[in-house]
């Protein structure tokens, strides 16, 4: 791998409120190669919005700069709208959080995951069908066939998160951005929903940013960890190194981790005073 | 297996058709009920109004038998639901004939121009709408919402006159009150009531752009307080629309803008439009009292005002049921488009 497959450097996203402007995205720069990473952060730490960005789908009066914003060669901060739709889908994926609310009401599961692909390889119909029902099989969906005739409300939240994968993966992309991809899911099926990730994503040799507040599932799928706060990337490790983090709130994040074997009264309270960013005061 | 599954299937629908055939025909009874007890209720007599008030006794009772207001109510109402279902609404003072032959004449002069209207409105008004939301605080946007509030704010009346001033009497583009110019009147066999349809049958183009030229007009106004209503409507149901995350999915899978407007957003908003159409022609087939006045259009609307202001309770009573059952079959219908547009709602 000569030249990395993102390049980031002073991402920042601006949103206007009535009292000024706000940052929440400041100065987050990265690279990434064809590997896996975690970003971590908790609710507002402006994670969701580092992966939106890289998509372009900041709407104004939202406003994304960076020094360098590079995707396989391709300068993304100079993409014009209709660049940017051949790259979304196509290049780069995005998992949606929710499949109860990210998947059209009003449309067949296959029809959804057959547009993405048809999108960008316009194919005749019976092919598209078997790619599609193909990708069902991929994300391991038993009765394909039935399941593309079913409508979202019909199917549950794990299987519609598996909907969301063949539809973003279907494109075969090089980077799939993965923002909560469990967090709405049962407990039961989230592992699960992440092995088929994790599978196909270095099956086909792909990137992954994956976007969560759960640092021991980051630590466990992913190679290498940034972890957030308050906008900022606050700690750069790599997965195994995790527990030997040195940033305060990172240490404070893994201090207030419940653990199998121990039995404490109280978990401890973050305390946000023992680091300074800067923000939010 | 096969087979018994599919009878099933078709027992089932069979079995949603009768219901709904039920429904129907419990909602129109209801609908009778109500016109028979406002007809009770309200202080008009009507013996008094066919026999005069300077009638002795004698022949008002008479006139009071012969009438049958003398039976119990339950039998009346029982009377008067076996006169309708035989489509008998009774006389009609004011012109002497029967109502139902009244309505026949009036309703579909009203159904014409609400048609018209109601086609102009959805036509312009839904697109307006969607071109509001999705570029919201434009200029295009601010012109729509200023045109929605003039919808909502300008009586109709007025609408009326100021068009027969300025493209009447003013342009001349258009002919002027009435359905038709009176040389014409009668000329085609009326069919089904509706001039452009009846003219068409006949062959007689002229009538039928002479018909035209004298719809145009009052439809496009009542066409205009639809489609400010339906614009503004569909205006906030795409915005609400467009902030879903299924249409950013549809963003991440790199679909053009046109296609995340029309497919992903509007696709669904379908099923609540259908009810605010429904219910903009339904008050459209109501009959505009106002602007079929201003444009001596032989309405319903027209007819029903007449009626009520000579007591005319048969005519009353008629008009009030036909536009109750517009209203029933307008909603069923609406029910039924659901049904078929919403994967949900089956």
């Amino acid at each position: 791998m000569t030249r990395p497959l993102l390049e980031i450097e002073n991402l920042t996203v601006t949103f206007p409120t009535a009292q000024g402007p706000i940052e929440v995205v400041r100065n987050v720069s990265f690279t990434l190669g064809r590997e896996r990473l975690g970003i971590v952060g908790e609710s507002g730490s402006g994670k969701s919005m580092t992966g939106r960005s890289i998509l372009k789908l900041i709407r104004p009066p939202g406003r994304v700069t960076a020094d360098r914003m590079v995707f396989d060669g391709i300068d993304l901060a100079a993409q014009s709208d209709r660049q940017m739709r051949h790259l979304r889908g196509a290049r780069i994926s995005m998992i949606m959080q929710d499949p109860k609310f990210s998947l059209n009401p009003v449309m067949t599961v296959g029809a959804q995951i057959g547009e993405a692909l048809q999108t960008h390889r316009p194919m005749a119909r019976s092919e598209l069908q078997a790619r599609v029902l193909a990708m069902l099989e991929a994300v391991r969906i038993d009765g394909p066939e039935r399941v593309a005739g079913l409508y979202p409300h019909q199917i549950s939240g794990g299987m519609g998160q598996r909907v969301m994968i063949a539809m973003m993966l279907i494109p075969e992309p090089d980077l799939l951005i993965a923002d909560e991809p469990t967090s709405a899911l049962d407990v039961s099926v989230q592992a699960q929903v992440l092995d088929i990730i994790e599978e196909l994503v270095s099956g086909k040799g792909m990137g992954l940013i994956l976007i969560s507040h759960d640092l021991n599932l980051v630590a466990r799928y992913c190679d290498r960890i940034l972890v957030m706060n308050s906008g900022e990337v606050v700690e750069e490790c790599v997965a195994s190194e995790l527990a030997n983090a040195t940033h305060p709130y990172t240490r404070g994040l893994l201090a207030a981790m419940p653990r199998m074997n121990e039995d404490r009264e109280e978990l401890p309270v973050l305390d946000r005073s023992s680091w300074a960013t800067g923000a939010g005061t | 297996m096969r087979i018994s599954a599919a009878t099933g299937r078709i027992l089932g629908r069979l079995g949603g058709a009768a219901r709904f055939a039920a429904v129907v025909a419990f909602t129109f009874l209801g609908l009778l009920a109500i016109t028979f007890f406002i007809g009770r209720v309200v202080p008009i007599d009507p013996v008094l109004s066919v026999v005069g008030d300077r009638a002795t006794n004698e022949v008002y009772e008479a006139a009071r038998k012969a009438m049958g207001l003398d039976r119990p109510l339950v039998v009346q109402f029982f009377a008067y639901v076996w006169d309708v279902l035989t489509g008998d609404l009774g006389q009609s003072i004011s012109t002497g004939r029967p109502v139902v032959q009244d309505l026949i004449r009036v309703f579909p002069a009203t159904l014409e121009m609400a048609t018209i209207g109601i086609l102009i409105g959805v036509l312009l008004g839904v697109p307006m709408g969607v071109t509001a939301a999705t570029r919201q605080g434009s200029f295009s946007d601010q012109i729509i919402r200023v045109l929605g509030l003039l919808g909502y704010s300008v009586p109709a009346f007025w609408l009326g006159l100021v068009g027969l001033a300025v493209f009447y009497a003013g342009l001349g583009w258009v002919a002027g009150p009435g359905r038709i110019d009176f040389f014409y009147d009668g000329m085609v066999d009326p069919v089904t009531g509706l001039y452009l349809v009846d003219s068409l049958i006949a062959g007689e183009t002229e009538i039928f752009w002479n018909a035209v030229s004298h719809l145009l007009l009052p439809s496009f106004i009542l066409g205009f307080f639809s489609l400010a209503y339906i614009a503004r409507m569909t205006r906030s149901f795409m915005l609400d629309q467009l902030s879903q995350e299924y249409v950013t999915t549809a963003r991440v899978k790199g679909v053009p803008e046109w296609k995340v407007v029309w497919r992903h957003a509007f696709y669904p908003i379908r099923i609540q439009l259908i009810t605010v159409i429904g219910l903009s022609y339904a008050s459209l087939l109501e009959g505009s009292v106002m602007i079929e006045t201003v444009f001596s259009w032989p309405g319903i609307g027209n007819y029903l005002t007449t009626a009520l202001l000579n007591a005319d309770m048969n005519a009353v009573l008629g008009a009030t049921l036909v536009i109750g059952a517009v209203f029933i079959f307008i909603n069923k219908m609406s029910d039924v488009l659901y049904r078929i547009l919403d994967p949900r709602a089956r």
